[in-house]
């Protein structure tokens, strides 16, 4: 501590300290001293590497990672507390913008949980569970198809995101036929669906599965047996049955593992239990072991999706009860917007009853029995669960969602710690976390 | 910025200016700020049936230091602001920013304690892009009509006069709620 | 379920209906007037109205299908443990074909424990804590809610806990559960539930400097007034509501 200030030297841009003595010489010192490799990275929360506002943190020795954490809360959107403050209805709007890739299955959750409380899982009718299974297998494809995309495209593998950005596109077309929208469909709601299936949607989808079946087998001819694939991701994010359960991953990730637990066959919901699926498995609790996961259950949505086109019957797609239900069947007016016109006959010209009660019900909306309810649903990414806890109003007053991503992220360190800092990225890649879903 | 922002004005200049907008329009390197659902429609947009390639962007760069175009795709938290902010400053000038989505835009249907109230509270911003999420082919439109303003963007002495111009403009505006006449 | 005894916390008939609940249940708050007009200048007529807010009581034997067997196993181990069952499971609801153990938080490590590891339990899988903040239940405003999920059994539970806003703390279950580690994170950076014994307790969503937990009832939303031509339209919390 008595070694004299660096003393300073003038150069053209100003005076230059070279900073000398103190704690800086022991640092330096033993840094020079160590002869390990030791440096802390971060990843993120900006990189293209990384799915969406992930943070990662690493400390590396060489080329191994040592420990690893990740840093959420980067896309943390309060959707929870926003949903407190709008109708039971208008939630679907909200909770369509979790996970942004598996919009129909945050629909599905809350819609399921909020029918619980009403005490109308029953009344549902047929065709708008088939339509709700029909609309959540065509998600599924798209979801998994984004990471195959993405987990190719950060491998390196420009040509498997092009293939599956091209698939995926064919599934939003339908959506967009179907629902309006491309993204955030708010289509499904507490009592069955905001609108029937518009004309040709099941011829569409029919041909679409036609398509995709020829479509899926490239990505085995181009990915599956590719060996720079296999030696990028074989063995590498491994956990085992027991890491799965402590951890509480689920979805492919536990698949992978060798537990064939789907909710759809253990908890069914919507009717699952009439369709004929199968859960692919895998025993090698690795990342190539949930890209197969993955493809299979491509293979095996398909198959579903054909079942609901045969299913499907005409009928009305939501609850009777027309204290829940919306009057209208929507339509698109001349101007583009609006109602069906011979509703609007009827309301403003014929019922000033029923004019008041649409304005009620869409305004004020329906109240919800006071009471708890939890709604489980098989995302893409695992066990989607809707916790909907009502006080007898027209809003809910309080819905926790517990994302699969969310939960399997945690699962990061345990699959990273000890491997190389390339293989973490298809670490994160296999576990396949979506920022909207793991923030909220 | 360079030699060419130490041009005398005048005729020179506006020639100038023309070249190095038009060189400056065809060749803007994106930066990658995918937060939410719209970054999913940017990738879409990056991919084979809107295929970006088209305008000589379809390289999203990883590093801001290598990109002049910042698409902020999605919501901007409390927690991601800081970070916007560092990744806007690391890159060279000049610089311009979309903002793609009304919750980028304005926070959109997000107005709570977490979501940034429109991401201009942060950096300045050439193009609004409203949509919930935007289609690619709106995305490309935003792009499109910033290649216009890049074209016609002024350099040296005339760029001042063009920012000082606009500052006495904004400074002149009304503010919404006063605004008369119909939504448009 | 209808071949049962009749169960007043399982009938989801008519009678149900908020309002029609009668006195049954647990008095959360006391709900009054309508619109949410507190300066007298309602004229809706609804000024008046006085409506208590009940949630689903405790439930009486039998609770019907498999929630006997696993309430009899659960009650069983824990006396072989030496714990009374009623010291440590305050009350048990079953509603709405859901059951719920409310557990006292003292006893909440080992109640986990035993359904995860005794074989006719065997809830496994944790999936994670929920928190809801009922500000006027006074002494237990704080509520954590775990559901495990059994993959042997194929079975659903779940466990309340509360805590009073004064004592805010909740062993954690990070020990039993690993899977707990974010979820609790989560619920103390929103709802400021302290869990005891959690490795690392920190924010997780919110940025570490931030100033109170945001999906309390009395943290406010947060929203902006959001000027139109003409027009400000105040923030949904600042908005009338009907409830």
């Amino acid at each position: 501590m008595t070694t004299p200030h660096a003393s300073p030297r003038e150069t053209t841009e100003g005076a230059v300290y070279t900073v000398t003595g103190g704690d800086w010489d022991e640092v330096v010192r033993s840094a020079a001293k160590a002869d390990d490799e030791r440096i802390v990275v971060n990843m993120g929360p900006q990189h293209p590497s990384t799915h969406g506002v992930l943070r990662l943190i690493l400390e590396i020795d060489g080329e191994t990672v040592t420990e690893a954490r990740c840093g959420i809360g980067y896309l943390h959107t309060g959707i929870e507390k926003n949903l407190e403050y709008r109708t039971w209805t208008q939630g679907t709007t909200f909770v369509t913008r979790m996970d942004y890739l598996t919009s129909f299955y945050n629909e599905t959750a809350y819609c399921l949980g909020v029918e619980k409380l009403l005490g109308i899982t029953d009344q549902i009718p047929d065709r708008a569970s088939v339509i709700r299974v029909l609309l959540m297998e065509l998600n599924r494809l798209s979801s998994h198809l984004v990471c195959i995309a993405t987990g190719g495209m950060e491998l390196g593998a420009t040509t498997i995101m092009i293939y599956g950005f091209r698939d995926r596109e064919m599934i939003l077309d339908l959506y967009e036929l179907i629902t309006g929208l491309r993204m955030n469909h708010a289509y499904i709601r507490p009592g069955g669906l905001a609108q029937d299936l518009p004309p040709g949607a099941v011829d569409a989808v029919r041909e679409f599965v036609k398509t995709m079946k020829k479509n899926l087998p490239e990505y085995d001819k181009l990915a599956t047996g590719n060996p720079i694939f296999k030696a990028r991701m074989q063995d590498v994010g491994y956990l085992d049955l027991t890491g799965c359960m402590a951890l509480g991953a689920t979805g492919p990730i536990l698949r992978s593992a060798g537990l064939p637990h789907d909710l759809r066959k253990t908890d069914p919901y919507c009717g699952y239990e009439e369709y004929d699926f199968e859960v692919p498995t895998a025993d090698t609790c690795d990342s190539y072991g949930r890209f197969l996961i993955r493809l299979e259950e491509m293979r095996q949505s398909l198959r579903i999706v054909e079942q609901c086109l045969d299913r499907l019957e005409p009928g009305a797609v939501m609850v009777a009860d027309k204290k829940i239900a919306w009057p209208a069947q929507l339509a698109l007016g001349t101007d583009g917007l609006g109602n069906s016109l011979d509703h609007i006959k009827k309301i403003m010209g014929t019922s000033m009853e029923a004019l008041i009660h649409h304005f009620k019900l869409v305004t004020e909306g329906f109240r919800v029995p006071p009471g708890q309810a939890y709604a489980a649903v098989e995302s893409p990414k695992g066990e989607l669960g809707a916790h909907v806890v009502s006080d007898g109003g027209t809003r809910p007053y309080r819905v926790h969602f517990r994302d699969p991503s969310f939960t399997n992220l945690q699962a990061m360190a345990a699959m990273c710690e000890g491997g190389q800092v390339a293989d973490v990225i298809v670490a994160v890649a296999s576990i396949d976390p979506v920022m909207g879903g793991v923030d909220r | 910025m360079g030699l060419e922002e130490k041009l005398p004005s005048g005729f020179l200049l506006t020639t100038v200016e023309q070249a190095a907008g038009w060189v400056r329009k065809a060749s803007v390197f994106p930066a990658t700020f995918g937060l939410a659902c719209c970054a999913i429609e940017m990738m879409t947009t990056g991919a084979g049936r809107y295929d970006l390639a088209r305008f000589g962007m379809e390289v999203f760069r990883g590093s801001p230091r290598q990109a002049d175009l910042m698409i902020v795709a999605g919501r901007v938290s409390q927690k991601m602001a800081p970070v916007l902010r560092q990744v806007y400053d690391q890159m060279p000038n000049p610089k311009w920013v979309i903002s793609m989505g009304v919750c980028a835009s304005s926070g959109g249907m997000f107005n709570n304690y977490a979501i940034v109230q429109g991401v201009d509270h942060i950096v300045p911003v050439d193009i609004y892009l409203p949509g919930c999420p935007p289609r690619p082919e709106m995305l490309i439109d935003a792009i499109l009509k910033l290649h216009q303003k890049i074209q016609t963007s002024k350099l040296g002495v005339n760029a001042e006069e063009a920012a000082r111009e606009a500052e006495e403009a904004a400074l002149k505006a009304l503010p919404t709620i006063e605004l008369k006449g119909l939504l448009r | 379920m209808s071949d049962e005894t009749p169960n007043p916390d399982k009938d989801l008939s008519a009678q149900n209906l908020p309002g029609q609940r009668g006195d049954h249940g647990e008095e959360v708050r006391v709900q009054r007037g309508m619109f949410g007009a507190q300066s007298g200048g309602d004229t809706s007529g609804y000024g008046g109205l006085v409506r208590s807010i009940r949630l689903p009581g405790p439930a009486t034997r039998p609770y019907g299908g498999w929630f006997d067997e696993v309430a009899d196993e659960l009650e069983g181990a824990l006396e072989e443990q030496g714990l009374l069952p009623s010291s440590a499971i305050e009350k048990t609801v079953v509603d709405r074909g859901e059951l719920t153990f409310h557990v006292e938080r003292e006893h909440l490590v080992r109640t986990a424990r035993t359904l995860r590891d005794d074989p006719a339990l065997r809830f496994e899988l944790c999936t994670g804590v929920s928190g809801v903040h009922y500000p006027h239940d006074k002494g237990r405003e704080l509520h954590a809610v775990y559901h495990l999920r059994s993959l042997t059994h194929g079975r659903t539970i779940r466990l309340e806990v509360s805590a009073p806003d004064t004592d805010p703390r909740i062993p954690s279950l990070v020990a039993v559960y690993p899977t707990n580690d974010w979820h609790e994170r989560e619920t103390y950076d929103f709802f400021g539930i302290v869990f005891d014994g959690h490795p690392a307790l920190t924010r997780i969503m919110m940025p570490d400097d931030w100033q109170g937990h945001p999906q309390r009832k009395d943290y406010p939303l947060g929203g902006i007034a959001v000027e139109y031509k003409g027009a400000q339209i105040p923030a949904p919390d600042q908005r009338r509501s009907y409830s």
